[in-house]
């Protein structure tokens, strides 16, 4: 038996005393045991909505009201300033690099983890996720401890005339290192749910490794492999801290998009580093609706898996 | 264990390790070398420098309230999300996700330009006589936005693989909706909450471009600990750069190492079978 609270917080009273009207016959149609009150529910979804206009939406609407309030002209005016279109350049390009290098790294990993027993599979999972967790800011720093003047390789580097920090092989680097799990992350619980019977079929078929992975494995994958690649390549163009430290901030060289927002911000031209910000949104706001339509594909893609 | 009937385990291991060895681990051990590498008493001076102590204890404190909010406001979010339907659900449900999708340093202005004492919400607040931006609150709230999405897409498929009986049990003994959620819900999604804020604390830590701008970052007072490794690098001092950084990383080792146990919990707890 379930004995009474001897003393109640006041959330407590309210909602057993929203529970009493149970006992009405009246509402006792309309409400079964096992839900709240609609007055309750109704509190509950009106803090959850207050939360987010306070956290969520307020924050992502003033990007576009700040990047208009001073008019059209000043905002397209920054998107044509030839040092936003080289940043918005350099974000594509290291995007186009390090995406598909992390997207080759995570079918590997995910095939290796997916498929096979090995001793210290659970270490090499979590060594994967291990960017998630660090700073980016020391995604960046062990980078110039490798390759900048002072660290490891500097001299070498310096000898041979090649320049990897403050320049763009270091922003692609730390690019790779803070979007590295992604693509795998999302395909590994996807693969092991699957198993592999259909390519243990195509095999005995007298199909080669390389026409099962293609014919047989791609297409089982196809929407979770995709949902990957998104939230990889939205990490990549939106990365902040990680790039930062390796950049050097040259304007129309070495600045990708979020630091260009930086410099225009801390050079008091709010505005124009809200239109930059609002091209970002949008960018967000897309991988938003492409995220929830893979989710779902990649859900039935799961379930189908598991019946 | 099974025979390898499956071709490709060599080649896709293989360069599996190869990639993760070259773009992750080479470097970090760069960074325990470098931190290191003066002398132990430099690197005992760097990482308990009172301006380094003071970064300290606003990044964990903040982190930690930062998570516990979002606990709260998640476990209520997931819930309302799994249990309700209300118009524009769906739309909320996908909006849930946008601190991961939005560019940390977009979030980061746009939270300053809402907080900031002109700003609409920072206004409001100053008439209250609290000031937002420019603060540790400021830290804290940019800490909040950053870290929602763990708890919620934690919790959410622990709430929807709860059976119905056990409510209905509950109901059947008497026990008032409230009792039903303290006593029969609570508990079993309580692993996955702490999961959830576990998730969020470890994020928040080394969270850097949504709090620069929005902290005001004064010595002493909203200094995060990521932007003083990133001040000790444009002093050249890399070496205390590098050593608090190794701070931070064996701080992200032992948050993941709870992760997995807590995980390990929910796993029993729930009865879902993880790998």
């Amino acid at each position: 038996m379930v004995e009474r609270a001897p003393h109640g917080t006041r959330a407590q009273l309210i909602m057993a005393g929203a529970t009493q009207t149970l006992t009405l016959p009246r509402f006792a149609a309309t409400r079964p045991a096992t839900e709240e009150s609609r007055a309750v529910q109704w509190l509950l979804i009106a803090i959850v909505l207050l939360f987010f206009a306070a956290f969520l939406l307020l924050p992502l609407a003033m990007v576009f009201v700040e990047a208009f309030r001073k008019g059209m002209r000043v905002y397209f005016e920054t998107l044509r300033d030839p040092d936003t279109v080289a940043a918005i350049w350099l974000t594509l390009k290291t995007a186009a690099i390090a995406v598909p290098l992390n997207t080759t790294f995570g079918l590997a990993a995910a095939w290796a983890i997916a498929r096979f027993q090995f001793p210290g599979k659970r270490l090499l999972t979590n060594l994967i996720d291990l960017p998630l967790w660090i700073s980016p800011v020391i995604g960046g720093l062990i980078y110039v401890l490798l390759f900048g003047s002072q660290g490891w390789f500097g001299d070498w580097l310096i000898g041979h005339d090649i320049k990897i920090i403050f320049a763009q092989p270091g922003i692609v680097l730390a690019t790779i290192f803070v979007t590295f799990p992604f693509v795998a992350r999302g395909l590994i619980p996807l693969m092991q749910s699957q198993g592999q019977l259909e390519e243990e079929a195509a095999l005995t078929l007298g199909a080669s490794g390389w026409q099962v992975f293609r014919r047989v494995t791609l297409p089982k994958i196809k929407w979770g492999l995709i949902y990957g690649v998104i939230l990889c390549n939205a990490r990549a163009m939106g990365e902040f801290g990680a790039v930062s430290v390796v950049s050097g901030h040259v304007r129309g060289r070495t600045n990708t998009m979020p630091l260009h927002i930086e410099i225009l911000y801390n050079d008091y031209a709010i505005s124009a580093a809200f239109a930059v910000a609002s091209v970002l949104s949008l960018l967000a706001l897309m991988t938003l609706a492409l995220k929830t339509i893979t989710e779902w594909r990649a859900q039935r893609q799961f379930r189908r898996a598991l019946h | 264990m099974r025979r390898h009937i499956l071709p490709g385990f060599g080649i896709t291991l293989g360069f599996a390790l190869f990639y993760l060895s070259l773009l992750v681990l080479l470097p970090l051990s760069a960074l325990c070398a470098k931190s290191f590498g003066g002398s132990l008493e430099h690197f005992w001076n760097a990482v308990t420098d009172e301006r380094v102590v003071a970064s300290y204890k606003l990044s964990f404190g903040a982190s930690f309230v930062a998570a516990l909010i979002n606990g709260m406001f998640g476990l209520l979010t997931a819930w309302v999300l799994s249990r309700y339907r209300f118009p524009g659900r769906r739309i909320i449900d996908a909006l849930v996700d946008l601190p991961f999708a939005l560019p940390t340093a977009v979030a980061g202005i746009a939270l300053t330009a809402l907080y900031a004492p002109n700003g609409l919400i920072g206004e409001f607040l100053g008439k209250f006589g609290v000031q937002a931006a420019f603060t540790p609150l400021g830290v804290l709230i940019a800490l909040v936005f950053i870290g929602f999405p763990f708890v919620v897409r934690t919790l959410q498929p622990v709430i929807a693989s709860l059976s119905a009986d056990v409510e209905e049990a509950a109901a059947c003994l008497g026990s008032t909706r409230w009792q039903t959620f303290r006593r029969v819900i609570f508990p079993a999604v309580l692993p996955a909450l702490l999961t959830g804020i576990m998730l969020a604390f470890g994020r928040a830590v080394g969270e850097y471009g949504s709090i620069v701008f929005i902290s005001g970052n004064l010595p002493f007072k909203t200094e995060i600990t990521p932007l003083l490794i990133v001040a000790k690098l444009e002093q050249y001092d890399y070496h205390g750069a590098a050593a608090i950084g190794f701070v931070m990383v064996l701080a992200s080792l032992a948050i993941l190492l709870l992760v997995n146990a807590l995980q390990w919990w929910s796993a029993r707890r729930t009865g879902h079978a993880h790998s």
